[in-house]
């Protein structure tokens, strides 16, 4: 099923408020929640007596150990029931008018009551996703198992993704090497338009050809290091910007020792750190305010990260730096954001293909790779993306053990 | 398992119902009073009398049964609170007859009372358990409403049971509330206008859903010698049974915890589903029932469909049910609803039923069902009462 476009917007009509569907979670089932960031299907399991639980517990049924963990589980099952919710005590669900929900039996053992994609059969074989809903909540979502379905092909589950079907883009940096493959690939994903923010117009660099060459690319003047640069763009774009990738981004390699002055460093947090929050005040606001505008309102904010800002990386260690600053901000957007729904996604990744990492060993991140990642990500609806080997794998150090990894890159075992 | 002792020498008095409004600007506490109050004076007792209280509520928020106690000025030496829901009947006679039993406390005045202020059950619906708002309220938001449209939609593919046959059992319901002032439906209903109604969370549609409301029942529990030197109609506990979050393996609900007790209930009552000459069930949707129809013994599994149609369920029929309308017609009082069922059927024994009196009830029993935890109804309990001067 195919979105329509949307028709154009009345200036006389009131925008619709965000609306959520219901937010409150135990701890344990925020670890659900955690896990659907990464599109991951997670279930506790019971160490000792090997029984799946769910809904997420504090002690194992089957036994009452207290040590339960979390683990990648078999998603299919049988779909034992379903309704059609045509009427809901919550504003969100009433808004989007009849919602379906089926309760599943998992083969792994518990029942899970889910949402159910439009496809799915009652004592039909169904496989589970866990995505995040609007609230920033984990959700359990059933699909018909071995079909292609997807949160797009469901008008109502698509409202949990942020796929960029008739959406309009922002990428902020026209002049690093990944602008032309992302703003490609975005509009083969659907978008309608890709604004691309451009500094210093008077200094000619290798990739405008390549963007002149992209129809629907829009090249608008925008400088991260300038506030007023920033504002002025919002002004102009800012109630039509659906989906902003910043790839604005300053890196020079060295640590702390590296040289005998903050100048580098100081132009790294002002682009990468300080450059995403101007962004953030000057667009935030604007996109929060249209996360219910239909077809294309404002679904996410994309925040492209070097991995070492989970855990510093001394030969970039002053970039890593400014890229853990970055990354605590974007947390800090979340918590701000998160009333309105509109969706903070950080795609992480490891060494990319350009100038100032050519000593870098391979393997290096390619644009298409980390193009494609994104779009993945913006249509799963995730909150955090792992491209390519070297992120997955830092990602994996940094969850089972941050100490531990700290120890290992600092040692120069994976510097 | 230990032998059950009877509940012999421990009887059921002053029933009492505080007239049901669809809305109410009070508290839980003053539909409490009102409630109490109403007992007490039915009983002719002024509330020093009582040296027992045990309280069921939803919106009594942040008091307890506690609260209460100083709010009412009560001094007891026994004090219970009973978050079951549906349940909470059922349970608080049982745990009320054994220390009356016990001699551990002599008037036990149970009480079950709930005030429904405008947005008061979207509040309730949002907090109702931890594993209801982890596991279901996220999913469309429609509360119990969508949790037994579940459970009604596999009990239909499991059994052939049709909307009509609900439809029959909301007809009959409605044909009792009639007699009850205080009902909030006041309108016959058709077996049309049921199927005709529109749909809430299919397969419910809107007369398959209660209606929330305030008030308050209630009723004493005492020994007979007390019951009978204050010149009061009782009614005895022949059976009872509880039981909690059994079936749990069953991978979605259609049979409740009285199938593993209900053998003992008709020992204990020394009596069969033939011997019931009323049936009180829990009913805040008609499939449940039709499952205590089955789970109780009256028809085999599976088997409530064709019973309904075979049987009349008004008061004057071949097998009167929910004789004061039930929840489905009369309203659903939070807590309260889980005692409707047993306060009528105090009423029914004694003979003071008034409009709603079965001809010739000696037997009569009563279901109760609470608390969809997740994605089941968790408390059961049933109980046979019969008229106190056999």
């Amino acid at each position: 099923m195919s979105v329509l476009p949307p028709p154009r917007k009345s200036p006389q009509q009131r925008t619709t408020s965000p609306t959520q569907p219901p937010q409150v979670r135990s701890r344990a089932a925020m670890a659900l929640s955690a896990a659907a960031a990464e599109g991951r299907f997670v279930l506790q399991v019971c160490p000792e007596c090997d029984s799946v639980q769910y809904p997420p517990r504090d002690a194992c049924v089957s036994c009452l150990n207290t040590n339960l963990m979390w683990q990648d589980v078999d998603p299919s099952g049988t779909l034992l029931a379903q309704t059609t919710v045509n009427i809901s005590v919550n504003l969100y669900f009433r808004e989007r008018g009849d919602w379906r929900v089926g309760t599943v039996h998992l083969d792994a053992g518990p029942s899970v009551v889910c949402h159910l994609h439009c496809d799915c059969v009652t004592r039909g074989r169904v496989r589970l996703i866990n995505r995040l809903d609007r609230a920033g909540e984990g959700v359990m979502i059933a699909l018909p198992e071995g079909g292609k379905a997807t949160l797009q092909s469901d008008p109502q589950l698509n409202a949990l993704s942020s796929d960029p079907t008739h959406r309009r883009v922002l990428i902020t940096d026209a002049r690093a090497p990944n602008t032309p493959m992302l703003a490609k690939a975005l509009l083969e994903a659907g978008a309608a338009t890709v604004f691309v923010g451009e500094a210093e117009s008077w200094l000619p660099y290798p990739t405008r050809q390549a963007l002149d060459k992209v129809k629907n690319v829009e090249i608008l003047p925008l400088d991260v290091t300038d506030t007023a640069s920033v504002q002025r763009l919002a002004a102009e774009i800012g109630g039509k910007t659906d989906i902003l990738i910043n790839n604005a981004r300053f890196l020079r390699p060295g640590g702390v020792m590296a040289r005998g002055s903050t100048g580098f460093a100081s132009q790294e947090m002002e682009v990468n750190y300080l450059g995403l929050m101007r962004l953030a005040q000057a667009f935030g606001p604007g996109m929060c305010a249209r996360t219910a505008d239909g077809v294309n309102s404002a679904v996410a904010w994309v925040n492209l990260l070097a991995v070492s800002a989970l855990s510093n990386q001394p030969g970039f260690g002053t970039f890593s730096a400014s890229q853990a600053a970055a990354r605590s901000l974007s947390q800090n957007m979340r918590a701000d954001f998160r009333a309105s729904g509109l969706r903070v996604m950080n795609v992480y990744a490891g060494p990319t293909d350009d100038a100032w990492q050519q000593p870098v060993h391979p393997p290096k991140v390619a644009p298409i790779a980390l193009a494609r990642a994104i779009v993945t990500g913006l249509r799963e609806g995730l909150e955090d993306v792992y491209c390519g080997d070297v992120a997955q794998d830092i990602a994996q150090r940094f969850r089972e053990n941050p100490g531990l990894l700290e120890h290992e890159v600092t040692a120069g075992e994976l510097g | 398992m230990t032998r059950r002792q009877t509940y012999d020498g421990v009887v059921l008095a002053a029933p009492f119902t505080a007239p049901y409004t669809r809305f109410s600007t009070q508290s839980a506490h003053w539909w409490m009073a009102k409630a109490l109050r109403g007992t007490l004076r039915a009983a002719g007792l002024r509330k020093e009398q009582i040296d027992g209280f045990c309280a069921s509520s939803f919106s009594l928020f942040p008091d307890t049964a506690v609260g209460l106690t100083q709010h009412l000025g009560l001094s007891l030496r026994y004090l219970d609170h009973i978050p079951m829901g549906g349940a909470s009947g059922i349970v608080a006679m049982r745990r009320a007859a054994r220390a009356v039993q016990a001699g551990d406390v002599d008037i036990v005045a149970c009480v079950a009372a709930d005030t429904n202020q405008i947005d008061s059950f979207r509040k309730l619906l949002g907090g109702f358990s931890r594993f209801a708002s982890d596991a279901a309220f996220p999913y469309g938001a429609g509360g119990p409403n969508m949790s037994f449209a579940l459970l009604t939609d596999r009990y239909m593919q499991d059994t052939g049971a049709t909307r009509a046959d609900f439809g029959a059992l909301c007809v009959a319901q409605r044909s009792n509330a009639l007699n009850v002032p205080y009902a909030m439906m006041k309108r016959p209903l058709t077996l049309d206008q049921y199927l005709d109604a529109r749909m809430i969370s299919d397969p419910i549609a809107l007369f398959d859903c209660v209606m929330p409301c305030a008030g308050g029942e209630a009723f004493l529990l005492m020994s007979e010698d007390r019951a009978t030197a204050l010149n009061l109609p009782f009614a005895r506990i022949d059976g009872l049974i509880e039981r909690h979050n059994a079936h749990s393996d069953d991978p979605i609900q259609g049979r409740g915890g009285w199938t593993l007790d209900i053998d003992d209930l008709y020992t204990m009552a020394n009596t069969d589903p033939a011997g019931i000459d009323l049936l009180q069930t829990y009913d805040d949707y008609p499939v449940i029932c039709l499952m205590q129809i089955e789970d109780l013994g009256f028809c085999a599994k599976g088997a409530a469909p064709d019973f309904i149609r075979n049987h009349d369920l008004t008061i004057t029929g071949t097998f009167p049910h929910n004789t004061s309308g039930g929840q489905l017609s009369v309203g659903q009082a939070g807590a309260a609803g889980g005692y409707i069922g047993l306060v009528e059927a105090i009423r029914q024994v004694t003979q003071t039923a008034g409009p709603t009196q079965v001809r010739g009830a000696r037997r009569a029993m009563v279901s109760g069902f609470g608390m969809i935890n997740y994605d089941r109804g968790i408390c059961t309990g049933a109980a046979i009462l019969s008229r106190g001067d056999t």
